[in-house]
């Protein structure tokens, strides 16, 4: 079937056709909610039936996700997703196959499979939900908790030093990196298209704010007065600059960045660093990823999306081959190289 | 027809040797890893087989790689059972040992029989190899090998000479075509023919006519030693085995199992997805199966046995033949897992090949302890069907029956060999695939809505299986997961009358599978003083043990259990028909575990855990005494 029929036969769908009629069973106030509605949102944009999307989620709060999407879906076992979804793009590599995981499952007890689906380039999209707690085993740190964070488990502060998901995914060469914040939902849409539209593994980190056991975790970042000050948002070609006038712009400082006001400093736009999300070389996105507030402003939106072969293209392609240079049936080979016949 | 025992010697005015027949012979070639012994044993096993005897065999090599030459951890062994009546062991002692160094004689001299033909390389005695090996006297002059027939050969140096008119070969090419020259010698004295060598080494080497030409006149050059040699005073034969008409070939239960699993992509006309992740002894599982990819066998190696078992849930939810293969400390990761493949109820197949344990354990040596945990190695009521296969062949046709029963009852089933079974080369009746039943796999396109208008995946029919539909279904799209489902609509819920429900249905539904599965057969008398009872591999020494009392005129039956979850329907009947039960295995009983619960019947054990298979003489002996306190009582 080519992707022409497809786009023909398809009918016109709306978020409500995801809907899979379950009470969602999120706290009021959850983060989650707003991601729900915006890849709700994008979806049914893709030009892809409905039926050929899977949402394969492993455990926590964010792992309830597929029980809400009326596509096919999978609520595996902590940290397993990966895997899961592995096999199924490996089964069925016609199918469109979305991870929902959070920073436990994802970077905790399956940091394991993330790391190897994504160096792998298996082109499933995998949104990792940051909310910087473990929420369904009721408030202990995880591994994105800010150190001296007092959790459940950590009374007198966290010791752990946690983990940077972007840098992470970076180092096990993700093809496609992202990041965005559930309260911008155009931002968020946008960003879940192109995760979707890329071919090859697409890792999204969405920061997600978890109102019972981290409330405000992100509020630098979403609150109307601070945000011009602590995000910025990364657009490819274009220079990096934020701030309420965008009169802050970022500059290369040997290995560092260095925030100056270039509009008072008189500089122009062009002498700002600039982003090139399909740099092969993963270093410019890594120096943004090192970027954590308060002593930066924080990058959001594509960090990285280059091209490689997929795993389960490359794996097809092996296989093909295989068939190619078969020169006898399967009982041929049963037969084996030696046998001999007893009357 | 030609006597294939005859052998047309190049030169007609030698005078042939007496010949002695047997009825049937074990020999092993042991040396260090380097040696070749393997190669040389298969060989051996070929020409073996050509000439019409039932062969078994049973390749031993060392754990280490590379473990340094000439230790005890480097001795590599090749054991080979050949007969001219059925057999299905490798043997339990030796006829014939040849020993191409002193950590090979040290290591595997326990085994040969009394007066046994012991053949040693004699020229690598030296006092260097001798004290890698701990010996502190040479075993060649002190007499401490006297109760065998000892025959010092100087392999290297005749293979040297046998070699030397071959111009360019270096020394080290040299030593490499020793175990040919034994080879050679071993194939004179049982009378094998050399030609199935011959054309296999021109085969194998056409590229490198320098190493055809030196493997083949060190092979005849060791045959014609035998014959010339006055040590060697008599040659043995072993004729014709009567055995089932047919095409045969010698395979692996590796082999089989990957053939088998081929088999069954075609069968189902379905691609097999293997997901696995390399531990010894199931890795070659995976190295066979890569060789099959042209076959519709896609091969996947995951990142460990967590992600090797969930890639193939994966693959299952999108419907390819799902199946993965591990040994003990594999499955216990894969535990979770299997249990979300039990809730979700999903097929797949989960190959377990034992090895000692408990944890690494001994990593190339069998054993059967891992019942047990595949029947209750998982949190909650998680049953699912277990297959046993009871030989190399048996692989294929379990590997097969394992793979229709997840299908048509749409769960996860777990095929439990060993390391054993694994390596132990049989010959094998090779079935054509044709005659074999077809694999239905239905996944419904339409099905009954519930009264909102969706589909129920969790919907059943007559043997409560639920239906295979996947994804890319129109309209049948739902969710899977490992929280409890409502019945019917597969809603997650912790309502407490329907969680009971679920796990009755899904025991019942496991518990069903009975009506698929072959009544046990009893071979030897229906009822009487004793019944073996075995599993598994343990199947070759306890049916021949048994075969070899019943000869004696004793009331002994056997019968090996290829289905141990559920049980067969009729095995209740057959236990109580005996006064004895005894049950050998590799392990501390757990299968006498099982049987002494499930039918309050009360059975012995006989246990052996050193990872090796019994010798069918232990099993002989625990029955004779069983028998000798019937008759005291």
């Amino acid at each position: 079937m080519s992707e022409k029929d497809n786009s023909i036969s398809t009918p016109v769908l709306t978020p409500k056709d995801f809907d899979s009629g379950f009470d969602v069973r999120w706290c009021p106030g959850c983060g989650d909610y707003a991601i729900l509605a915006n890849l709700k949102r994008v979806l049914p944009t893709l030009g892809i039936p409905k039926e050929n999307f899977v949402v394969v989620s492993g455990i926590g709060c964010s792992s309830r996700f597929p029980y809400y999407m009326d596509t096919y879906g999978m609520h595996t076992i902590h940290g397993r997703a990966p895997t899961i979804a592995t096999g199924l793009k490996c089964s069925r590599p016609d199918l469109s196959i979305w991870v929902v995981t959070g920073d436990g499952d994802g970077l905790s007890i399956g940091g394991n499979h993330l790391m190897h689906a994504i160096r792998r380039n298996v082109d499933i999209k995998i949104l990792l939900f940051n909310n910087q707690i473990y929420g369904l085993t009721k408030g202990q740190y995880s591994p994105t908790t800010k150190q001296s964070k007092r959790t459940k488990s950590s009374p007198t502060g966290s010791i752990d030093y946690p983990v940077n998901p972007i840098s992470w995914a970076l180092g096990a060469e993700a093809t496609f990196i992202a990041r965005t914040i559930f309260q911008y939902p155009d931002h968020m849409q946008t960003v879940l298209r192109r995760a979707a539209e890329h071919r090859g593994v697409s890792f999204v980190e969405i920061y997600q704010n978890c109102v019972i056991f981290n409330d405000g975790a992100y509020r630098y970042a979403t609150d109307k007065e601070m945000r011009y000050d602590n995000i910025f948002e990364l657009e490819h070609g274009k220079p990096m600059k934020f701030g309420r006038d965008q009169e802050k712009g970022i500059f290369l400082h040997g290995l560092t960045p260095k925030v100056i006001n270039y509009k008072q400093a008189g500089f122009e736009e062009s002498d700002l660093l600039h982003h090139d999300e399909n740099a092969q070389e993963s270093t410019l996105a890594f120096f943004l990823s090192r970027m954590r507030y308060p002593e930066f402003p924080e990058p959001i939106g594509i960090f990285r999306a280059i091209q490689k072969p997929t795993y389960n293209d490359m794996l097809d392609q092996q296989m093909e081959e295989a068939k190619r240079n078969v020169t006898k049936p399967l009982q041929e080979i049963v037969n084996g190289e030696e046998n001999w016949i007893v009357t | 027809m030609e006597n294939p025992q005859q052998i047309k010697n190049d030169d007609e005015n030698i005078v042939r040797k007496p010949i002695e027949e047997l009825e049937r012979v074990v020999i092993r070639l042991a040396g260090d890893s380097g040696d070749g012994m393997q190669l040389a044993g298969l060989k051996f096993t070929s020409s073996s087989v050509i000439l019409g005897n039932d062969v078994s065999t049973f390749p031993d090599y060392p754990a280490e790689i590379r473990a340094p030459q000439g230790t005890l951890a480097g001795v590599s062994g090749f054991q080979i059972h050949f007969s001219s009546t059925e057999i299905y062991t490798p043997g339990d002692q030796l006829d014939a040992l040849v020993a191409m160094n002193p950590a090979a004689l040290k290591v595997n001299i326990s085994d040969l029989k009394p007066n046994g033909i012991l053949i040693v390389n004699e020229d690598s005695f030296t006092s260097r190899t001798l004290s890698k090996a701990g010996y502190s006297s040479n075993p060649l002059e002190d007499n401490s090998l006297a109760k065998y027939r000892l025959i010092p050969v100087k392999i290297t140096k005749l293979n040297r000479e046998a070699v030397s008119s071959i111009e360019g070969m270096s020394s080290k090419q040299v030593n490499l075509t020793r175990n040919f020259f034994a080879l050679g010698l071993i194939s004179w004295l049982y009378d094998r023919h050399l030609k199935s060598t011959i054309s296999w080494i021109k085969q194998k080497f056409k590229n490198r006519p320098m190493i055809v030409k030196a493997n083949t006149k060190t092979l005849k050059a060791g045959y014609y030693y035998g014959e010339t040699n006055e040590l060697l005073s008599i040659q043995y034969s072993v004729p014709k085995a009567e055995m089932d008409p047919g095409k045969y070939r010698y395979i692996s239960g590796t082999q089989a199992l990957a053939l088998g699993l081929a088999t069954s992509s075609q069968l189902a006309k379905k691609e097999l997805f293997f997901g696995a992740y390399p531990i010894t002894p199931a890795s070659d599982l995976l190295h066979e199966l890569v060789k099959l990819r042209g076959y519709g066998v896609k091969t996947f190696q995951a990142e460990d046995e967590i992600a090797a078992i969930g890639s193939i849930i994966g693959a299952s939810f999108g419907g390819s033949i799902a199946v993965t293969g591990t040994s003990g400390p594999g499955l216990a990761l894969m535990s979770e897992a299997l249990g979300l493949a039990v809730i979700t109820e999903l097929p797949l197949l989960v190959v377990n090949v034992q090895r000692a344990g408990p944890s690494t354990g001994m990593p190339t040596k069998p054993e059967q302890s891992d019942l047990l945990q595949v029947l209750f190695g998982r949190n909650g009521e998680s049953p699912l069907p277990i297959l046993a296969p009871q030989s190399p062949g048996d692989c294929f046709d379990l590997a097969i029956e394992a793979l229709r029963i997840a299908l048509k009852y749409m769960t996860p089933v777990v095929l439990i060999s060993d390391a054993f079974l694994a390596n132990n080369i049989d010959p094998w009746k090779i079935p054509l695939l044709e005659e074999l039943k077809t694999m239905e796999v239905v996944h419904p396109t339409t099905a009954p809505m519930s009264s909102d208008g969706r589909y129920n995946p969790y919907s059943r029919n007559e043997n409560l299986v639920r239906p295979y539909v996947i994804p890319g279904t129109k309209g049948l799209e739902h969710r899977v997961g490992g929280l409890e489902k409502e019945r019917v609509t597969g809603n997650v819920s912790y309502d407490p009358l329907n969680h009971e429900e679920m796990v009755n249905i899904r025991e019942k539904k496991i518990s069903g599978i009975v009506k698929d599965i072959p009544l046990q057969r009893v071979h030897g008398p229906s009822e009487g003083d004793v019944l073996v009872l075995s599993w598994g591999s343990t199947f070759g020494a306890a049916h021949t043990a048994c075969k070899n009392l019943r000869k004696e005129g004793l009331s002994v039956a056997d019968t090996n259990l290829r289905y141990l979850n559920p049980l067969p329907a009729n095995l209740k009947d057959i236990l109580n028909s005996y006064k004895y039960v005894l049950i050998p295995e590799m392990n501390k009983g757990q299968l006498h575990f099982i049987i002494q619960a499930q039918f309050a019947i009360k059975t012995q054990s006989l246990t052996k855990i050193q990872g090796r298979p019994f010798h069918v003489i232990e099993i002989e002996e625990e029955v004779r005494q069983i028998i000798g306190g019937l008759f005291d009582e």
